[in-house]
């Protein structure tokens, strides 16, 4: 399963929290953002894409209140003011716009903290990927709930950029490449 | 008491089909060529934001001639039905067979049976699919008629003049450029001419893809007039 997903050309979601509603969420959001592009001929904008899931995200709460809780993250890159952008959601589909970086799900605090301190203005898309493994690793470390890469099998968390060009991966290869660094300075802690 | 008038039926029918005749007949043709790298959709439609050729699913197209409120409406329903099927079954489950039978259904029972009036329509449901012979091309008739078009198909207007302009230029080898050059040439008759901005031209790629479709620039459209 995938918890970081395309959900069209310049825009994903990643989510945390329950993965049966989660998923049939993103299946949904993502038909809806086609189907819209299709019958307008033209993609909604990516503030009408943040406003559509705040309205998925709000129609579960009433499961929600009996404990099958989604909140997802927004991001994508909004060519109305050619710059990328973020939202993070409560489980009322309160939407919240953030500047520079954003973590949810339960190890978010641990995560959280790690990109505050690492984080810097103009940092570089390697850079990032590198600061958000680092946060992924800590976060997995202290909480139990939240995964971390499981080097011996060789299964790393799912990374992908969105810049104006679109969805980018992140291979496994250079995955492993970022965790081994990580890995060989906690050695040396 | 007033007495309706009778009206047989095959004079019924043969009023209806050229009400719809008269319809499709005033609209401007459109051309659809099969390459070996995509299909090539080519519209004569100087709007730029009224469109006869759109996106239905991954590998589907649609094309409509004739009075544009009625294949629109068309062609919206014929998104919603593959956007459900795709969500409901797989996205593999989509083809352009089962789409183009609804249209057919629905369109010869509004010719035949419901309608105060036939729509008068005329459309193209287009599969791309990894070799030329896979590909489908469906040609849907004003009274439900089917049909399982090869090489091109010319929906609209003219359409036995543009046909037999087409057969007399059209390969099976051609590329992009030169499928819309031939395309065009048959869509122009005698001394017409078409400019880059009164055509609409789509393809629907054979490059693996999820999304087929693409719409064609006018620039390129104008380079491959050239």
């Amino acid at each position: 399963m995938d918890k970081v997903v395309q959900a069209d050309e310049l825009s994903g979601v990643a989510i945390a929290g329950t993965a049966g509603p989660a998923m049939e969420m993103i299946k949904l959001f993502q038909l809806q953002l086609e189907y819209y592009e299709k019958v307008e001929g033209q993609a909604l904008s990516l503030e009408g894409k943040a406003n559509q899931l705040s309205m998925m995200v709000r129609s579960n709460l009433p499961a929600a209140m009996q404990g099958l809780i989604v909140v997802p993250i927004f991001a994508g890159y909004d060519p109305l003011v050619s710059r990328g952008r973020l939202w993070d959601y409560d489980p009322t589909g309160g939407r919240y716009e953030e500047r520079d970086f954003v973590a949810t799900g339960s190890g978010s605090a641990l995560a959280g903290t790690v990109l505050r301190v690492g984080w810097k203005q103009q940092l570089s898309r390697e850079a990032a990927i590198d600061l958000a493994a680092r946060a992924l690793w800590e976060a997995s470390d202290a909480d139990a709930a939240t995964g971390g890469p499981d080097v011996l099998r060789g299964i790393y968390p799912i990374v992908a950029s969105i810049d104006s060009a679109g969805w980018q991966r992140v291979d496994d290869d250079s995955l492993a490449v970022t965790y081994a660094t990580i890995m060989g300075e906690v050695r040396q802690r | 008491m007033s007495m309706p008038f009778y009206v047989s039926p095959e004079q019924m029918m043969k009023d209806r089909a050229d009400y719809a005749r008269k319809g499709i007949a005033r609209g401007r043709a459109l051309i659809a060529v099969q390459t070996p790298t995509c299909i090539v959709i080519v519209a004569e439609n100087p709007s730029s934001t009224l469109r006869k050729v759109s996106e239905i699913y991954d590998r589907i197209a649609f094309a409509g001639v004739g009075k544009y409120n009625e294949f629109d409406q068309l062609r919206v329903a014929g998104v919603r039905a593959a956007e459900l099927r795709g969500y409901q079954y797989s996205r593999n489950d989509v083809d352009a067979k089962s789409l183009a039978n609804q249209y057919a259904q629905v369109l010869g029972d509004v010719f035949s049976t419901m309608g105060p009036k036939p729509l008068e329509v005329e459309l193209l449901v287009a599969e791309v699919a990894d070799t030329p012979e896979n590909d489908r091309l469906f040609h849907i008739l004003y009274d439900g008629t089917l049909l399982d078009e090869r090489s091109f198909c010319v929906l609209g207007g003219d359409a036995e003049g543009i046909a037999k302009r087409m057969e007399a230029s059209y390969r099976n080898d051609l590329d992009l450029d030169s499928a819309i050059k031939v395309a065009v040439a048959a869509l122009t008759a005698g001394d017409r001419t078409l400019a880059a901005a009164d055509l609409e031209v789509a393809t629907l790629t054979r490059s693996g893809k999820r999304r087929a479709f693409t719409r064609v620039d006018d620039a390129t459209v104008a380079s491959a007039l050239r």
